[in-house]
């Protein structure tokens, strides 16, 4: 018997879902009378079974990362706004820390001039302050952007900012010689002496109310 | 799905690389598999499947955010394969058994007692002979064949990933199913 050659198209149209309701039915009913197309029909299932139980292969380990490696540089912007966008406490500190470097900078151009604490018995000459011999200074002396000599007697600190200091053989110093050269020092000098105010704050607030 | 998948290529468009790495991520294993599939032999799948991704990467912009991402990225990685089949040249893989052998491939040739996880699974002769089919359809065949029952996508979606009509579609997979049944009735 030589099947209708419709039949293998119709076996088709079932496999694509897309066999209309009287093509199926003319279908079963050769298949029912049809051992060679039942055949066929079953060969054309068991093979989609076998090509769909072959699915499901994973793709190797790094895929991803290999693939990011490959892909052209993106531009620069975009990588240190999103920077910015993942480190938004860093952002914050180096941005405070940009200002503050500003700030301290911009003091420290202001002041190239020579100062001196105001003690009446000094004596400046161009970038050197003299203490004269036989002179006795009360109270702390600080030089900025100068040099200090030493003749005669200081009662209290001596602070050389930006400069160096030189002592007399008769010269005296009853406090502390401190000289600050770079501007970390400096920077340090000023951290040092506001710790150094806000603790004789306290201990002046102490000894009042103990007074 | 497509709709994170949108939102991430809109980021990509913007110039946010690390956003692509989640596409990547979603669609890894399925271009790898259609890769594999086309070309049966998983280095070449893995080169091609990377070439995909970076074809897709590099013409984003050309991609129309209003269609599916993956009939567009899925006709990168399958146009990818039919070029790679036409180029191939009689060449030896390692994959491939060695001539007069029984099973041996040229892996028994390396020193090496480091097998994949992967192989082991895949050292199921069943898969492998259907692989050896599929393989063996011709390239016309092989792609719908594996769109349908690899990746199942509809007769439409093929139609679209391959920028075919759809009676020519429907001819093919109708074509590869009578030729995978002839090699593999008996299996």
């Amino acid at each position: 018997m030589k099947c209708p050659a419709e039949m293998v198209v119709y076996m088709h149209e079932y496999l694509d879902e897309e066999i209309s309701a009287e093509h199926e039915k003319e279908l079963r009913a050769h298949l029912q009378n049809c051992g060679e197309c039942q055949t066929h029909f079953h060969e054309l299932k068991k093979t989609i079974a076998l090509v769909q139980s072959t699915s499901h292969i994973q793709a190797p380990e790094n895929f991803t990362a290999n693939v990011m490696a490959k892909l052209p540089k993106e531009k620069r912007k975009v990588g240190v706004q999103r920077w910015f966008r993942h480190h938004p406490l860093l952002t914050a500190a180096s941005l405070f820390l940009v200002l503050m470097m500003g700030s301290v900078a911009s003091s420290w151009d202001q002041d190239h001039q020579l100062s001196v604490s105001k003690q009446p018995n000094l004596v400046v000459q161009n970038d050197k302050v003299i203490v004269p011999e036989g002179e006795v200074v009360k109270g702390d002396v600080v030089v900025k952007n100068g040099d200090l000599e030493i003749q005669g007697e200081i009662e209290g600190n001596v602070t050389v900012i930006n400069g160096q200091q030189y002592m007399a053989s008769a010269g005296k110093v009853t406090g502390e010689i401190e000289e600050v050269d770079a501007i970390f020092e400096w920077l340090w000098y000023h951290i040092k002496t506001a710790a150094k105010d806000a603790v004789n704050v306290f201990e002046t607030g102490e000894t009042d109310k103990e007074k | 799905m497509e709709t994170i998948v949108k939102k991430r290529i809109k980021q990509v468009l913007k110039g946010d690389q690390d956003a692509y790495a989640e596409v990547v991520e979603i669609y890894k294993d399925k271009v790898f598999q259609i890769c594999y599939r086309m070309l049966g032999n998983r280095h070449e799948a893995e080169d091609i499947a990377q070439e995909a991704f970076l074809r897709a990467y590099v013409n984003i912009a050309s991609f129309n955010i209003d269609l599916k991402f993956s009939t567009w990225l899925y006709r990168i990685a399958t146009n990818l394969c039919i070029d790679r089949i036409r180029k191939k040249k009689p060449d030896y893989y390692l994959d491939a058994e060695v001539a007069g052998t029984d099973g041996l491939n040229m892996y028994s040739h390396i020193a090496s007692d480091a097998r994949l996880p992967e192989d082991d699974v895949e050292s199921l002769e069943l898969q492998e002979t259907i692989q050896r089919e599929i393989s063996k359809l011709p390239e016309k065949y092989r792609s719908v064949i594996v769109l349908k029952y690899i990746e199942e996508l509809s007769l439409n979606e093929i139609s679209e990933t391959l920028d075919l009509p759809l009676g020519t579609v429907k001819t093919r997979i109708h074509r590869g199913r009578e030729a995978l049944r002839n090699q593999l009735r008996y299996v």
